[in-house]
């Protein structure tokens, strides 16, 4: 039988299940294709496609599907509704699968999780597994290993930043921020570049233990519930007393954050500054205001 | 003395009627709609919402404040949905950090809204609430509101073609004044038989082949004319008779019967729900093209993120069907002359097409 290529886009949920996607296939023998780091081309492809109102991670993901798309055999787009029960995801992420429908004509992987109609992860891994062929045991066990590797990899990152905070003097500055839109190379990246460029250490949002997370959201927020917000919340009140400053990231106009951050920047009381990344942006003007917030960190660590 | 407590809610439409009727009704407090919205109120909202917020909640930001200006203390919020379900908390803070007192109660709990759940947050406005006042009383209002909605389907079909000027909206404004003094089912059910004749007796030249669009998009925008500037109007003066399936009888409700029988009827497009209103309106594009209309008109909020999702999917249903379609995107900068000069191309187009 010939080996089925899968085609990964790497931008939004990418950056949230791709080890556990990239484990799962690999372990049933597929050949996994991920798109590039974002790049110009990337991003031009993306906005031509979609609407100019949707936001930039939205615009960017559809320039990654067009980039794999006579590349591969499928196409993993996976539609999230729910994944928590009580809790909602941004609605991009359920239109998601029917939007690359509409505007491609590609074979796509069924991948949907919605928890309150009882389809989960585990469902939604067996059903995209039955669909390409696969035995039902064989899936299980994939899983299983894609699973703890996940976990596995995750932790050991969680668990590296713990000794960063621990260990290092510099000044420490949060990165909070949805994954897709703090690691993507035009939204996150050149903010990253320009707090390396200024030795600063930086501390990412999404390397939190949610050990604690429904204790520490309500600190925040207590009737928040988009679940990627909630541990964004989550991780700025685990993180503040720790670090000398928050940047939160946001790419334009996304929904729930525009009112989430509102809450943020009202709650939080150490240095903090939003961010507001679209596809005009210029990198001066990045670069203009975090130097400014560092020399306003710098003068508070003096003072103390 | 203890300070009286008035209670207050932000505007959508006409519907502070059925809302003011049921409070009064049912608790003893003073019950004290918004001021009418004007540039004034959206004027107020922007300036202390955060930056890229949909505009309904700068609307409902704007009433808040004027609201609470005039002595309300007590504030209601309707929430559930996409972005509006986490208005309410964002609001309170805004508004308690600019110094107002007051208590704040969200209708909708956790996207679900029951008789049961509405009856726990009005006992926690007043306690003296008595339970058989709910049951009858909020039956009485969803009818209503059910009742508002026929009429007011029925004028839309009707309003472009009025011989006597200023006939429908007259004649509405009477059934609304009488609607609120009416004490039951019965005299509730007879003044909207009564109207309804009214209404039929109406003039009306209407031609047989009379343009035909549909309304599809966003709820707040569809349902408060202020914030689509008046679209309804201006398409009413273009002598065009206007299809909206939007209201609060359908959200009540209907919505909720009708998501497993729409989503069947555009499966070639769709697998799966959208998320608020998203799927219904690609259904409502497909229904349209089948019942022959001439044209769509696609309205939302800047920046909506369930419609964004929707509208391309609706481009390839429209694009399928071969039918004209319209988007307008509305925020607090919009300008008048620009939505009345795309409107007036978009109606040359349709009658060109007409022929």
């Amino acid at each position: 039988m010939n080996k089925i290529t899968i085609g990964l886009p790497k931008a939004l949920l990418y950056y949230k299940y791709g080890d556990l996607w990239m484990t799962f296939f690999e372990e049933l023998d597929c050949d996994v294709i991920i798109s590039p780091n974002t790049n110009r081309k990337i991003l031009e492809d993306g906005i031509k496609l979609s609407m100019d109102e949707s936001c930039m991670a939205m615009k960017v993901y559809m320039g990654h599907i067009y980039y794999l798309i006579d590349k591969c055999d499928y196409i993993l787009v996976p539609r999230l509704k729910c994944i928590k029960k009580h809790e909602k995801l941004c609605t991009n992420f359920s239109a998601l699968y029917d939007l690359v429908n509409n505007v491609f004509d590609k074979n796509l992987i069924h991948y949907n999780i919605d928890v309150e109609k009882k389809e989960d992860e585990f469902y939604a891994f067996t059903t995209m597994g039955l669909s390409l062929g696969f035995p039902y045991r064989k899936i299980v066990s994939a899983y299983k290993i894609a699973k703890e590797r996940e976990k596995m990899l995750k932790q050991r990152r969680i668990d590296k930043q713990k000794t960063i905070l621990a260990t290092s003097s510099k000044i420490k500055i949060l990165l909070a921020g949805h994954p897709y839109n703090i690691y993507d190379e035009y939204i996150g990246k050149p903010v990253e570049k320009v707090l390396e460029n200024n030795n600063i250490e930086i501390i990412y949002s999404d390397l939190y233990d949610d050990k604690y997370l429904e204790k520490e959201v309500v600190k925040i927020s207590s009737q928040n519930y988009w679940t990627y917000n909630k541990e964004i919340m989550a991780a700025i009140i685990h993180y503040q007393d720790i670090v000398d400053g928050i940047i939160l990231i946001t790419s334009f106009p996304c929904g729930p954050d525009s009112l989430s951050n509102e809450m943020i920047l009202r709650k939080v009381k150490i240095p903090i500054t939003n961010l507001v990344i679209d596809e005009t942006n210029s990198d001066t003007g990045i670069l203009t205001r975090i130097e400014s917030f560092i020399d306003i960190l710098e003068e508070r660590r003096k003072t103390k | 003395m203890k300070e009286e407590r008035i209670i207050s809610f932000p505007h959508l439409g006409d519907y502070y009627i059925p809302i003011k009727f049921l409070l009064n009704k049912i608790t003893k407090l003073k019950v004290m709609e918004s001021p009418p919205i004007t540039k004034k109120t959206i004027d107020l909202g922007s300036k202390y919402s955060p930056d890229f917020v949909c505009i309904p909640f700068k609307y409902n930001l704007g009433n808040f404040i004027e609201t609470l200006e005039k002595g309300a203390n007590i504030l209601i919020q309707a929430g559930g949905g996409c972005r509006y379900g986490y208005y309410s908390e964002v609001q309170e803070q805004i508004l308690k950090d600019l110094g107002y007192h007051f208590e704040f109660y969200t209708l909708v709990d956790k996207d679900k809204i029951t008789p049961k759940s509405l009856y726990h947050t009005f006992k926690k406005i007043d306690k003296k609430i008595p339970l058989w006042k709910m049951i009858y009383y909020l039956p009485l209002t969803i009818l209503m509101i059910r009742y508002m909605d026929n009429i007011d389907d029925f004028i839309r079909k009707n309003i472009g073609f009025e011989v006597e000027k200023n006939s429908f909206s007259n004649l509405k404004k009477e059934m609304l004044d009488s609607y609120t003094k009416c004490k039951g089912f019965l005299s509730l059910t007879k003044r909207y038989f009564h109207y309804k004749k009214a209404f039929k007796n109406l003039k009306v030249e209407k031609p047989e082949n009379c343009l035909k669009v549909g309304i599809i998009g966003e709820l707040y925008t569809s349902m408060e004319p202020f914030s689509s500037y008046f679209l309804e109007k201006e398409l009413a003066s273009m002598n065009i008779e206007i299809k909206r399936f939007t209201n609060v009888s359908y959200l009540l409700y209907q919505k909720r019967l009708q998501r497993r029988k729409n989503l069947r009827y555009i499966e070639k497009y769709c697998k799966y729900t959208i998320g608020a209103d998203g799927m219904d309106n690609i259904y409502r594009a497909k229904y349209l093209i089948d019942e022959g209309y001439d044209g769509i008109i696609h309205i939302k909020p800047f920046g909506c993120t369930p419609e964004i999702g929707a509208i391309p999917i609706i481009q390839k249903v429209c694009q399928d069907g071969k039918m004209p379609i319209i988007y307008f995107s509305f925020d607090s900068q919009t300008s008048e002359t620009g939505i009345k000069t795309r409107l007036e191309a978009f109606y040359d187009m349709l009658t060109i097409k007409k022929g």
